[in-house]
């Protein structure tokens, strides 16, 4: 901020408290009443006013929370650019705060992070760990179950998008992955999805018409097995999904199922390596595999 | 007594804004025990969304604060500047258009909220053209309270008319500046001020909107009822100097606590916590000399029961003014920020001080209004005053009790450094707190029903032959 607003903060500041001493010291010199009756003679409406001093112990209060006041704006930054003496700042105070705890949780999280994620996700401090990271970071999107919500993958199906072995779980956690399903809307007409919907829907098993499905299955074969392979298994190194296990990450009502092939679906799972760290992105990984590899 | 000469006072203006602060109390609080039970059964509005939460709590604390003290403060200040100046308003028809105008708002804000027009600036959700109208309300209103002081026939401005002025000059500033936007559409604008700019003007609104509207102008309602019910002079005059001009200066600087450890600079965060402790000895003042009005008469407080909700008005004010200043200080602001410690604290103040000071003066005030010594049933008020009293007292210490729950655990950690408890396990815990808070809740909005049946009889009762106001 330049000189001229630092200065006016300033003025402004100390002559606001310097006015209440004033105030304090000004009305200290009015006549008191000179006896108990004595009102200052004015009448509103029937109000009469005393002219009582200021109770002792409320002026002491008040310049207490004055002079704190200006001890605290000399210590702590607050009158325009000066720093105080403390040279104290919330950044400061963060970064401090941030390098103690890793400096205490450091050799915790160092200690597991060259155990290999199928072996810790039997260690139960180890899961403990990655299950309260995941609670307090994961569960805007997974839910703090870790069941999901539509959208966002369930993670204790045993169902992967992009493959369940540990390895591609931290890849995931690490590096984040983004699901595209292109929109099919300007490409395929109403009788045409009607046909895909019918389609899909039978891959999963629902009950379907039948004469609809064959068309569906002619344009699926034309277009969807590009990612979703023939047989509607989908493919993992893409994170297409398969089709055929009737678990549906955004739906699997007819009204869904259209809506993703006319408008597609976005799925976005952020990146988390600066987030977390890789340390602590291990033991979440090793959290999230012991999910669906349990005993 | 000079005040016996015979003027004709504007009563009809007191007497429409008397009577829809008792109905806009009662909409507002049953709105606010709606939103308390959906925190309780969350899916209790079958996700309609004009009902859904979010819609509803703006139209809540807009009714309640704008519509319930709004109506308020205009009534009793216009009746307390004609009494103590002893002047009649300078227009009947400009007082005409600061009701019926002031209703307006209230009605446009009661539909535009719950369909999702807002701004989103907390406690001024209104859209623009809502704006502008409270703008023109409020101008008229500014004009008819000043110049009807400027035709004063006493030589003094009582000290209750300093604070309605400051009220009414303050809102003014705080309104137009936190409201200037960039309109879009008729139902959308962008503020004029971008990020933690933004972000603090919103602040400085806010807090003063608390200062101002909610302290200043009800101390000035304070200043008339108390010694007018307790038939006692005011404690201190020079008190009253030193509180009022002690609190206005101090008050604008407070804002910045509302942003602790956010992207507000360092600078502004200080000075914000410096002032608002600073404003505990001026708040503090105000208290004083109220309750201390009542000395050499403490005995009423056992007979009189509009006294009483005027002194547990003052007792509230006092608590949650000593309350927010330790919530203004950084380190406990660390833990009490973002928990429902906040929300009790607020109610400290909104249902102890500013309902209860409003209810003592309406009872007070009606009667009179309508010719009568006082309310029909003293049974009832005396029952009011309990319920609420309890419902009071139910309400804040349920939110103390789950805010500072919350905040230690949010801030709790595993010795893995790990944080111990989620969200959601924060949010189980605070479930049977949700309850103790609906039924406080619940017992305050009783209370007012209470009012409005006795206000009712009281009205329909007419006047007493032998009565003068």
């Amino acid at each position: 901020m330049s000189d001229f607003w630092s200065w006016w903060i300033i003025i402004i500041a100390v002559a606001n408290i310097a006015g209440c001493w004033a105030l304090l010291y000004w009305t200290r010199r009015m006549k008191d009443s000179e006896s108990e009756d004595e009102t200052t003679g004015h009448v509103y409406d029937g109000i009469q006013e005393y002219n009582n001093p200021l109770p002792k112990w409320w002026l002491n209060m008040f310049n207490i929370c004055l002079v704190f006041s200006v001890v605290y704006l000399v210590l702590y930054p607050g009158l325009g650019n000066f720093p105080g003496l403390l040279g104290w700042t919330q950044e400061g105070q963060h970064k401090e705060e941030v390098a103690a705890a890793k400096a205490t949780y450091a050799p915790l999280f160092a200690k597991y992070a060259s155990t290999p994620i199928a072996d810790l996700s039997k260690i139960k401090q180890a899961t403990e760990m990655g299950k309260r990271i995941f609670v307090n970071t994961c569960f805007g999107c997974h839910g703090s179950d870790a069941r999901g919500n539509p959208g966002y993958p369930n993670l204790t199906d045993n169902d992967w998008l992009y493959g369940g072995s540990p390895e591609t779980i931290e890849q995931s956690i690490l590096n984040g992955r983004r699901g595209m399903m292109p929109p099919f809307g300007a490409v395929f007409n109403a009788e045409q999805i009607d046909g895909l919907v019918q389609y899909v829907g039978r891959l999963s098993g629902h009950k379907v018409d039948s004469s609809k499905a064959a068309i569906g299955q002619t344009l699926f074969n034309q277009q969807c097995f590009v990612c979703h392979g023939a047989n509607g298994k989908g493919n993992q190194a893409l994170g297409a999904p398969n089709l055929t296990d009737n678990t549906w990450l955004y739906g699997g009502s007819a009204t869904s199922i259209a809506e993703t092939i006319r408008k597609g679906r976005n799925g976005v799972m952020p990146a988390h390596k600066d987030l977390l760290g890789t340390e602590k992105a291990h033991l979440v990984a090793a959290y999230v595999y012991s999910l669906s590899n349990q005993e | 007594m000079s005040e016996t000469q015979n003027l004709t006072y504007n009563y009809r203006v007191v007497k429409q804004f008397s009577i829809m602060t008792v109905v806009w109390g009662i909409v507002g609080m049953t709105v606010g025990v709606i939103i308390a039970a959906q925190l309780f059964f969350p899916d209790m509005t079958f996700g309609i969304e004009y009902l859904s939460f979010g819609r509803l709590r703006p139209l809540h604390t807009n009714a309640v604060i704008f519509a319930f003290g709004g109506s308020a403060l205009m009534g009793t200040s216009l009746y307390v500047v004609q009494r103590t100046c002893q002047a009649p308003l300078i227009s009947n028809a400009l007082a005409a258009f600061v009701f019926w105008g002031w209703q307006v708002v209230i009605v446009l804000a009661a539909i535009t909220l719950p369909m999702g027009i807002t701004s989103s600036k907390e406690y001024a959700e209104l859209e623009w053209p809502i704006d502008i109208l409270i703008a023109v309300v409020w101008v008229a209103y500014a004009i008819l309270f000043f110049g009807t002081i400027a035709k004063r026939r006493t030589s003094h401005i009582y000290v209750a008319n300093w604070f309605y002025g400051a009220f009414i000059l303050a809102v003014a500033l705080l309104h137009i500046v936190n409201s200037a936007a960039i309109p879009v559409t008729l139902t959308k604008s962008y503020s004029a001020y971008g990020g933690a700019i933004d972000a603090m003007v919103q602040w400085w609104y806010g807090h003063n909107a608390v200062g101002f509207f909610l302290t200043a102008g009800f101390l000035g309602m304070m200043y008339y009822f108390i010694p007018k019910q307790a038939e006692r002079p005011v404690y201190s005059y020079r008190l009253s100097i030193v509180h009022f001009w002690a609190l206005i200066a101090t008050y604008m600087w407070a804002g910045p606590h509302h942003l602790h450890y956010t992207a507000l600079p360092n600078w502004t965060q200080s000075i914000g916590m410096a002032f608002s402790l600073i404003l505990l000895a001026p708040s503090w003042g105000g208290m004083i000399n109220g309750i201390m009005t009542l000395s050499g008469a403490w005995h009423k407080l056992r007979t009189d029961p509009i006294l009483k909700f005027l002194i547990v008005s003052l007792s509230f004010y006092g608590m949650s003014t000593f309350e927010g200043p330790m919530m203004a200080i950084k380190t406990v602001n660390a833990l009490s920020h973002y928990t429902d410690w906040t929300i009790g604290h607020v109610h400290s103040g909104a249902l102890g001080w500013v309902a209860f000071v409003t209810i003592g003066a309406m009872y007070y005030l009606i009667p009179k209004l309508y010719g009568r010594k006082e309310m029909v049933s003293i049974d009832l008020i005396n029952i009011h005053f309990w319920v609420s009293t309890i419902g009071v007292v139910l309400y804040i210490s349920s939110m103390w009790i789950a805010g500072v729950m919350q905040g230690l655990m949010w801030r709790a950690v595993n010795a893995d450094g790990t944080l111990t408890y989620s969200f959601v396990e924060s949010v189980n815990t605070t479930y049977p707190f949700y309850a103790i808070r609906l039924v406080g809740g619940i017992l305050f909005l009783t209370g007012m029903l209470i009012m409005a049946y006795n206000t009712v009889k009281t009205i329909q009762a007419g006047p007493e032959t032998d009565s003068q106001i």
